[in-house]
């Protein structure tokens, strides 16, 4: 074989593969990038425009910046952005926390781990929309166990839940957390088999308490697993809506309202294409400058 | 004596966190509970944990044969989960492969881009993709669901991570023997993934299976309902017949508790992988 030709064979070689490469790359891209790229940008569009669908492409109208003009007066917009809020501080400091506890208990405190591995997270993997009909009539103002409990108790003014608009997202943000707990568990039981046993017996050697290994072992050595779940769960609690959908609608007066309910009403029931694509964007730039915030914060963390 | 001491406290905190772990069952234990009773003995206070009469064939009649019976929805999210799960592991391992074991100029460059969608969440594309259902004729069918779901760069990226550890001397032997990419792909790589294979398509199965937005945007025909949908309608036709809705609550999670009880080591590992690797 001559040289000519064992250069011919290398490259058609090579052509084959990068010509299989693609092939194989091929339906995820096609995927990502008519549903990701392309329907962002086409959202991106559609927020500088007015149009109900209804009366075809042709009904697609210019406006320009009016849809986020409007959108940052739009009180409903500001309340769902406070909901969201609101709905994070519920959910994500005080169920990583509780997580924490329980996952070191069961890690080395207990007997039947795999018991309590399971238990804790069957309401993860059931159906959020089976968990939220059982929960609304455990909430159930007067027929409700949990109010005919309270009652037992003495408690005279007893909560309406989610039918009271002071208390409706709390309702919602407790079932969540509930449903929720046992995926913050598994996360943190796999971040603690990483930690090597010796950093525990050279702290009992030196006669270190169960408390002082918590927090001089435990919660440093979890610190990437923490900041994981905390970013994962932050921007989680701002794509929160099937639960919402479902128990409230948005209701009582909006109290429940958040940014992904509010894109669905004006999109999906409204038919208000171009200022659901506005909001779309929101929440886009939100989830955006939480990743880069905790991004930054991750890179100043391990310099 | 600390042998003794310490046995002592790990039975105890067992004990509490049992207690504990009762607590956290209650809803559901209510949920198993109320799906057999009589309507009237549902909101009964204090609680009849074991019901003194049961009604539980009426109420399963009135889920299962109503006038919108539950098995509709339950062959309708088999059909979909099933579809997508299969899909999803088709396409996400073949990019991982690609990914990983193919040498060509742009990989690395789809890999970065891949990267980046990452973070485009689902829900800020909501309109768009309405708009290509409607405009490929798929609205109101479940060919839009499938179709929504079946790409998953997450996947995709818990497979790569699996499929850098394989050795590549396997694939080097082949390729001496004559095998082409697909026969390797097809026989060799798949093979060495199936416990991952088996975490991923579990997980994705139940994701899909769970999923609300999806179907209450591209459905309407209460035929194509998948269960999530369904239970909505049973709320909607059984207000405050709680019995029936634990029924359909019960029917709608009771295939989840089954596969997740059976095959939990791989539902945990697959989730505790994603977490980890982060």
């Amino acid at each position: 074989m001559g040289e000519f030709q064992r250069h011919r064979t290398v490259w058609n070689q090579k052509r084959k593969e990068a010509l299989t490469g693609w092939l194989f790359l091929l339906p995820e891209l096609i995927g990502m990038l008519l549903f990701n790229a392309f329907a962002l940008v086409f959202s991106l569009y559609l927020s500088f425009t007015e149009w109900d669908l209804i009366s075809g492409l042709s009904g697609i109208r210019f406006i320009g910046l009016d849809n986020y003009m409007k959108m940052f007066q739009d009180s409903s917009i500001i309340l769902a952005l406070k909901n969201n809020l609101y709905y994070t501080v519920l959910t994500v400091p005080v169920s990583i926390a509780i997580a924490l506890v329980m996952a070191v208990i069961i890690h080395t405190k207990v007997y039947w781990q795999g018991y309590f591995k399971v238990v804790f997270f069957i309401p993860y993997i059931s159906s959020i929309i089976a968990i939220a009909t059982v929960w609304s009539a455990l909430l159930h103002p007067s027929l409700g166990p949990v109010n005919q409990f309270l009652r037992r108790l003495g408690i005279a003014e007893l909560p309406t839940w989610l039918a009271d608009p002071d208390t409706s997202l709390l309702s919602i943000a407790i079932i969540s957390a509930w449903a929720g707990l046992g995926y913050i568990i598994i996360i943190y039981l796999a971040g603690l088999t990483n930690i090597s046993d010796e950093l525990y017996e050279a702290a009992d050697i030196d006669g270190a308490s169960e408390l002082q290994k918590f927090f001089k072992i435990t919660i440093p050595m979890l610190r990437p697993t923490t900041f994981f779940l905390f970013i994962t769960m932050l921007i989680a609690s701002f794509k929160v809506f099937d639960i919402i959908a479902f128990l409230t609608g948005g209701g009582p007066h909006n109290s429940s309202t958040v940014v992904v309910f509010r894109i669905y009403e004006e999109g999906f029931i409204n038919y208000n294409m171009g200022y659901a694509s506005a909001i779309s964007w929101l929440l886009f730039a939100i989830i955006s400058l939480i990743t880069a915030v905790t991004w930054k914060f991750r890179k100043e963390d391990a310099a | 004596m600390i042998w003794i001491k310490n046995r002592l406290s790990k039975i105890i905190t067992t004990v509490i966190m049992t207690a504990l772990s009762v607590f956290f069952l209650i809803p559901l234990l209510w949920m198993t509970s109320a799906a057999f009773k009589f309507e009237t003995d549902v909101m009964v206070f204090p609680i009849q944990w074991i019901p003194e009469t049961i009604n539980v064939v009426y109420n399963f009649k009135a889920v299962w044969m109503g006038s919108v019976p539950f098995y509709t929805f339950y062959l309708n999210s088999i059909k979909i989960s099933l579809a997508v799960t299969l899909l999803t592991i088709a396409f996400s391992s073949m990019a991982a492969y690609s990914l990983t074991k193919l040498r060509f100029r742009g990989r690395d460059l789809v890999f970065i881009l891949l990267l980046s969608y990452m973070i485009i969440p689902a829900q800020a594309t909501l309109v768009p993709r309405f708009l290509l259902v409607r405009w490929f004729g798929l609205y109101d069918t479940h060919a839009s669901l499938i179709m929504m779901d079946m790409f998953s760069i997450y996947f995709t990226f818990l497979l790569r991570q699996f499929m850098m550890g394989v050795n590549n001397d396997f694939i080097e032997a082949a390729r001496i023997d004559g095998a082409g990419h697909f026969k390797i792909f097809w026989s060799i790589m798949l093979p060495l993934c199936k416990p991952i294979l088996a975490t991923v398509g579990i997980i994705k199965f139940i994701w899909s299976w769970n999923d609300y937005q999806n179907p209450l945007i591209f459905l309407i025909s209460r035929e194509l309902y998948t269960i999530p949908l369904g239970m909505a309608l049973f709320r909607d036709d059984y207000t405050n017949n709680y019995a029936i809705m634990m029924m359909a609550s019960l029917s709608a999670i009771v295939p989840l508790f089954i596969v997740f009880i059976a095959l939990q080591k791989h539902v945990i590992k697959g989730i505790a992988l994603g977490g980890v690797k982060g």
